[in-house]
């Protein structure tokens, strides 16, 4: 599958995660802030790359403001950025 | 018997935060929405957020999904998620007889309820036939805010505006046997003002109060909840029917008065509630 275009989605309220997704780069890149990097950094990079392997997206720049969100919300914010960044509209 | 439904929390179902904390608040039932706390901009991802979290986390709460409208293009977005998640709720708003026609077609292979959210003129006025419409609707909630805009009145503390719809939807409920809560009280620091809208929907015979904020719950509840005099007279009444029922009495007495089966019936439900809400131990429980 292919993203068409930079999409975004999430806020930076606590609790959530502020993702941004550009298309055309070489490889996936995450480029992650989190008030918990010292501890969750790699399971919230582990979650990210799971939604790009999901939709089978490679060469995406994922930056991701994380403010301690659980998985289903970095899940869900992904899923919509991915989604926002594949349609046409 | 049913579930208890004094207290219905509306949460916003773009807010992640509000979500995951969904059952602290000690409401009977939470309400995720999708409809008027989320924007336009936002439908997508607050029904992607509801879903993921209904699918990742087991919540110990009664959790309701309120739906777009059926006349807006979110409508049937939102169905074709929500109606693949281990959910036993949908509120629908804006109910009509054709979108609840609508909605009960597409459940069909599901075991999902309906409650229906009245809050237009016509909706007051079909209120019956809508409860009737299906046997997944297991009750309404009276929504004011939008039913004002409907009539072109003010919508008052007092609540003066809505006494027919409160009425009427209260008795078709009660025909129906179906659960009837009523319209949130929308000033979230006048407590006051929302322990006496709570008393007069109770005794207009409303089973509960939607509510849009977590620090209305417990004035919701308190009042909801049966009494320790009712509770006390209900207990008195169901000991007096076992007693006569030993003595082979068909019709009894207690403090000099006839009891009949309606005040039976309204003694189990009142023992009932305060069981399931913890006032009691119920008969089945340890010690």
């Amino acid at each position: 599958m292919k993203l068409n275009k930079p999409a975004k989605a999430g806020t930076y309220e606590s609790n959530d995660i502020y993702i941004m997704i550009f298309p055309g780069y070489n490889s996936n890149i995450i480029e992650l802030e989190s008030v918990v990097y010292e501890t969750f950094g790699e399971q919230i990079k582990s979650v990210i790359n799971e939604s790009l392997n999901l939709f089978q997206l490679t060469g995406v720049l994922v930056k991701a403001i994380d403010k301690g969100a659980l998985d289903f919300t970095i899940r869900a914010r992904m899923t919509t950025a991915i989604k926002r960044g594949m349609s046409n509209e | 018997m049913n579930k208890i439904y004094r207290s219905m929390l509306f949460m916003p179902g773009n807010n992640p935060g509000m979500l995951q904390s969904a059952d602290i608040f000690d409401a009977d039932s939470v309400i995720f929405d999708l409809e008027d706390s989320v924007s336009i901009e936002e439908k997508d991802s607050a029904l992607i957020l509801v879903t993921e979290l209904m699918k990742s986390i087991q919540l110990n709460a009664n959790i309701v999904i309120r739906i777009n409208p059926y006349d807006t293009a979110f409508y049937q977005t939102d169905l074709d998620l929500i109606k693949q998640l281990n959910i036993n709720t949908i509120l629908l708003p804006k109910a009509s007889l054709q979108s609840m026609k609508d909605l009960d077609s597409q459940l069909e292979k599901t075991n999902i309820n309906i409650f229906a959210l009245i809050e237009t003129a016509q909706g007051i006025e079909d209120v019956y036939e809508i409860l009737k419409s299906t046997s997944r609707c297991v009750g309404l909630i009276l929504g004011g805010e939008d039913l004002s805009v409907d009539l072109n009145c003010e919508r008052t503390k007092e609540g003066t505006e809505l006494f027919y719809a409160r009425t009427r939807v209260v008795n078709a409920a009660k025909a129906l046997k179906k659960i009837v809560v009523d319209t949130p009280f929308t000033d979230t620091i006048d407590e006051m003002g929302l322990k006496n809208d709570c008393l007069t929907a109770r005794k207009l015979g409303f089973d509960g109060k939607a509510s849009i904020n977590p620090r209305q719950i417990d004035i919701i509840n308190t009042v909801f909840s049966p009494s320790e005099k009712e509770i006390k007279f209900a207990l008195r009444v169901i000991d007096a029917k076992n007693l006569a029922l030993e003595n082979g009495l068909g019709v009894f007495s207690l403090d000099g008065k006839m009891v009949d089966l309606p005040v039976i019936k309204r003694a189990e439900f009142i023992v009932h509630t305060a069981v399931k809400i913890g006032l009691i131990k119920g008969e089945n429980d340890e010690n």
